[in-house]
């Protein structure tokens, strides 16, 4: 997986553009972040900034917890501390509020509605009504543009799709309003690395138009696509700065990622002790 | 011959019944993982009310089926905005309270209207009988029959074509994931509650018919079937709540007629348990 | 302390609890926010351990209640060690109560509003016994919700069971009392391991309705009067030449009255051995996140199953003290309404805790008897309908009760103190918190 299947570059935005949008004002600023679930502390301070352009990475190993600081910010799981979206106190709103100020969120189980059609997975998804948050028009578009297969499969159950095409479904929804933010949980999980190549093609294309808060493990992915990232070590915020810098030091990158050291025991005893993280088999880090 | 077609007819009409408390039981349970125990309260509320305005204060049946069908309603929304809701992050405290009204609301009925039965106004319409088949059947039976089947119809197009059925369908698989599109599943809540309850009351004003009576247990006792239906249907599906209701309403007339009166009951809540350990997620084990 | 107790000590290092910062860290979790810098959060699972370490019944309690509303602040150190010397002279309050209990027979103190005649009246003992042995059944069917976080909807069955075995013992096999009771326990552990094994391969919400169903089986059977043998909806009289002349007649009330007392003591001593034992700490494990205890290699089924069947016993044991107090068998036992009661009081009392669903069913089936008699008392008559016709009906002030518990007390009667203790905390702590900064903090080392 260290080998990048990666086709366009010239469409990624480069280091460049998000090094020089680091120094604005972020667009989503997290601060001292906690969550106590089940009387277990997860998240005991993560600070996150997501730039206003381009690609942020949020890293670290399994069990970190990644995933329970976006379902945090998203407001799925009780949490504590600062979550501002471009001015907006975020913190104390219900996931549906959360939702409203502009954020599209694809979970890392993909969230897929597997009794309900492809289109109306996408309907429900559709905030433009009343209430919903003025999102605009459903841009389906978009959607179809980057996913034909979506719109040949309407009609099809979602869960029939592949894993592939429920991933598309997921970030399809994402694209279908108008979002400030897009928020990717891991979205190349458990993909063949051919449909990885076009997950990312999409998310850079994406990330043209919306900045993205990415969870990836896949490093070579996060090395094309993330200006900047921050990396999380057991429920807190260990290190924020460029992707290049870290993943170019190999010292800091084994210690703050593990990467070539494995921990499937503590990775499987930790997520299965957290609700938040469903997988109790440990997975391969890449 | 008439004999089984009469047992059909009345167990047609019992699982009628059943449908009507079960499909919104069904609903909820499936959205909101509520356990709601009130259900028969819902019934019994919607039976008296009926049964007031048709014997106390004179309306015709016709206006008195939709007067207790709305109060039934009324007291549903009630029940979701000022007991559920508050308790939406306490899931077990949820169906503690609707234990706690599940036992207030028939005393409260005792209370007013005493323990006895009350004889329920009959409509000179529904009070015939149609002879089908060789066997004479009461005319009521066909108009719960009826009344369930339209109920499975309306509920089937709210689900299927209409935006908040689309997020009921949804909500059942994953109320978490529905949020984070960015709705607020709780006016769900409130509407699903309130089409459980306009369908229980319903059910309590029909069966006023079928029973020929109200009486202020009588919610509770078909609560108990009402649950054997939910689960053998799979929690969360109208139509397996639909297929259940006939399936327990035959078996139970069949066998209490021919094994003798108590069976029946005993045989279906047996059903229930065993199938329950066959296939933990009931016959369908999904929304339909 | 915690690292004797393999279930709550998985933490690992990205999970761990806060266990109470020494330096006086302050933890920032919703539900400490109350309490200024120096206050230390033990997390709810290690404040217990602690408690249990001092060994202070009370203090457990509280402690107890504490984890059951997570919404209230936690008693900081210096607290904790100002109740811990309380406690300790009051840690013999269960042997005095036990006492009281019984010398009580021989008092004949009157108590107006509480019991109809003086205490020891047989009419009053009666009573006293019908609460305490409700009291100590709804403490064994808290194995079962409090203690190991089932939501069984049928345990009425294994009451009845004891109830009915116990009596046909007598009627149909011609049974010495003794022998009876004996052939009635074992019938009700028999159909605890067979109903409780087939129930518990479902979970949540789907062994509730296991539970329930096979519950309403049994009371349908009951009604059913098969063969003759329940006698249906009348029930069965226990044969008075079978049962102990000293159990007998109404002059010897009081021996039924200590049975009781026994039985509660019994029930009291076996819940908290069984809770304390290693078992014990593996049901708080599966009460507390069932799939924490898979990854640790357990079968959660297996301790599931002896919390089912002890319960189980220890209820169909109620059965047979039962019998002896009313002499009689009825159906009303095995309805899904005894089974409702018996929910009610523990949570009325306090799920969880050692005394909560002891104090519930004492209260509920006194309030019960007495809701009866102020129902058809004339102060109650002299009212206007709107508040004459709830009062006259002892289940809808139950039913009402128990909403406004569930609603306004989480966590019982029992969490009561605790809570106003914690509310008071809150207050002292936010008006004179220079001064309790200035105070050392003593404090009871984990």
């Amino acid at each position: 997986m260290t080998s990048s299947p990666l086709s366009s570059p010239s469409s990624v935005p480069s280091s460049s553009s998000s090094s020089q949008s680091s120094a604005a004002e972020p667009l989503l600023s997290v601060r001292d972040l906690r969550v106590v679930i089940d009387g277990l502390h997860i998240l005991h301070g993560v600070d996150l900034d997501v730039a206003p352009a381009g690609v942020t990475a949020l890293l670290g190993r399994n069990g970190a917890g990644k995933t329970t600081t976006v379902k945090a910010v998203m407001g799925l799981v009780p949490r504590t501390g600062r979550i501002r979206l471009a001015g907006a106190e975020l913190s104390s709103l219900p996931a549906h509020l959360v939702v409203r100020h502009g954020i599209g969120y694809a979970p890392e189980d993909r969230g897929i509605f597997a009794g309900l059609t492809v289109a109306e997975n996408l309907r429900l998804a559709e905030r433009g009504a009343p209430g919903g948050g003025g999102a605009g028009e459903p841009d389906y578009a978009l959607v179809h543009e980057l996913f034909p297969e979506l719109k040949q499969r309407a009609g099809q159950l979602a869960g029939t799709l592949s894993g592939g095409q429920q991933q598309m479904v997921a970030i399809g929804r994402t694209l279908l309003n108008r979002n400030r933010l897009i928020i990717a949980d891991e979205p190349t999980k458990g993909l063949a690395p051919k449909i990885v190549a076009e997950v990312a093609e999409v998310l850079a294309r994406a990330a043209e138009a919306v900045p993205v808060l990415l969870v990836e493990q896949n490093l070579a992915l996060v090395r094309r696509l993330a200006g900047t990232c921050a990396v999380l070590v057991d429920g807190r915020t260990a290190h924020r700065g460029d992707t290049a810098e870290l993943l170019a030091d190999e010292e800091a990158a084994r210690r703050l990622l593990g990467v070539g050291s494995r921990h499937p025991l503590a990775g499987g005893l930790r997520s299965a002790a957290s609700p938040a993280a469903p997988a109790i088999t440990a997975e391969v880090k890449p | 011959m008439g004999t089984v077609v009469l047992l059909s007819c009345t167990g047609l009409g019992l699982g009628a019944l059943y449908f009507l408390v079960a499909s919104g039981l069904s609903l909820i349970f499936g959205l909101m993982d509520v356990l709601n125990f009130a259900h028969g309260a819902l019934l019994s509320i919607g039976a008296y009310a009926t049964w007031w305005a048709g014997a106390e204060a004179g309306l015709s049946f016709w206006l008195a089926v939709p007067f207790g069908t709305l109060v039934g309603t009324a007291a549903a929304v009630l029940l979701e905005l000022f007991l559920i809701r508050p308790l939406y992050s306490r899931p077990r405290d949820q169906i503690l309270a609707t234990v706690g009204v599940g036992l207030a609301v028939p005393a409260l009925l005792m209370g007013i209207w005493g323990a006895d039965a009350r004889p329920f106004p009959q409509p000179a319409l529904l009070s015939g009988t149609w002879h089908v088949l060789g066997a004479t059947v009461p005319v009521n039976r066909f108009v719960l029959v009826a009344a369930a089947a339209l109920l499975l119809l309306t509920l089937r197009l709210f689900l299927a074509r209409t935006r908040y059925g689309l997020i009921v369908r949804a909500g059942v698989e994953d109320r978490a994931m529905v949020t984070a599109l960015g709705i607020d599943v709780r006016k769900a809540f409130t509407l699903v509650f309130a089409l459980g309850g306009a369908a229980a009351a319903l059910g309590g004003a029909l069966g006023g018919l079928y029973f020929g009576s109200v009486n202020p247990g009588q919610g509770t006792g078909l609560l108990i079937f009402a649950f054997v239906v939910v689960v053998m249907g799979g929690m969360g599906s109208v139509t397996g709540a639909a297929a259940a209701s006939v399936g327990v309403g035959l078996v139970q007339q069949f066998a209490n007629y021919y094994t003798g009166a108590g069976l029946g009951d005993l045989s279906v809540v047996v059903l229930l348990a065993v199938l329950l350990l066959v296939r933990p997620r009931g016959l369908t084990g999904r929304l339909a | 302390m915690s690292a004797e107790n393999p279930i709550t000590s998985t933490g690992g290092p990205a999970v761990r609890r806060s266990v109470a910062a020494p330096t006086g860290g302050t933890d920032t979790s919703p539900a400490a926010t109350a309490i200024p810098a120096e206050g230390t959060d033990t997390s709810s699972a290690d404040t217990v351990t602690v408690a249990r370490g001092t060994d202070t019944s009370l203090a457990e309690t509280h402690c107890e209640h504490t984890r059951e509303s997570g919404a209230i602040p936690r008693t900081g150190d210096s607290v904790t060690n100002r109740w811990t010397v309380l406690h300790g002279a009051l840690r013999w309050w269960p042997i005095a109560l036990l006492i009281t209990l019984l010398v009580a027979p021989y008092s004949a103190l009157p108590l107006p509003g509480l019991l109809d005649g003086p205490l020891g009246s047989p009419g009053s003992l009666q009573l006293l016994a019908l609460c305490l042995l409700y009291g100590a059944l709804a403490t064994g069917y808290d194995l079962l919700l409090g203690r190991t976080g089932l939501l069984s909807f049928g345990h009425a069955l294994y009451f009845a069971t004891g109830l009915y075995a116990t009596d046909l013992g007598m009627l149909e096999l011609q049974l010495p009392f003794a022998a009876a009771a004996v052939f009635g326990v074992a019938c009700t552990v028999l159909l605890a391991l067979v109903l409780g094994s087939v129930s518990l391969r479902v979970t949540g919400i789907g062994f509730s309705m296991v539970t329930l169903a096979f519950a309403q089986a049994g009371s349908i059977l009951v009604q059913r009067n098969p063969g003759g043998a329940t006698g249906g909806e009348e029930g069965r009289s226990a044969p008075a030449d079978l049962l102990p002349s000293g159990l007998l007649g109404i002059e010897n009330t009081a021996n039924l009255y200590w049975i009781a007392v026994g039985y509660l003591v019994l029930t009291v001593a076996a819940v908290r051995w069984a809770v304390n034992s290693p078992i014990g700490r593996v049901w708080e494990g599966i009460r507390e996140n069932e799939r924490r205890v898979e990854v640790l290699g357990l079968r959660p089924y297996g301790y599931k199953l002896v919390a089912f069947v002890l319960a189980g016993a220890l209820a169909g044991l109620g059965g047979v003290v039962y019998l002896l107090l009313t002499g009689g068998a009825t159906p009303q036992a095995a309805g899904s309404d005894a089974t409702l009661a018996l929910l009610v009081m523990v949570v009325l009392g306090g799920s969880g805790t050692r005394w909560g669903p002891l104090l519930g069913g004492v209260l509920y089936t006194w309030a019960s008897h007495r809701l009866g008699d102020l129902a058809n008392s004339t102060a109650v008559a002299d009212l206007p309908a709107v508040l004459r016709v709830p009062l006259s009906q002892p289940l809808f002030l139950l039913g009402a009760l128990f909403v406004a518990v569930v609603y306004l007390l989480p966590g019982g009667l029992a969490g009561l103190p605790a809570r106003i203790r914690a509310a008071r905390f809150a207050r002292s702590a936010r008006t004179a918190a220079a001064v309790r900064t200035a105070r050392p903090t003593g404090g009871t080392p984990a």
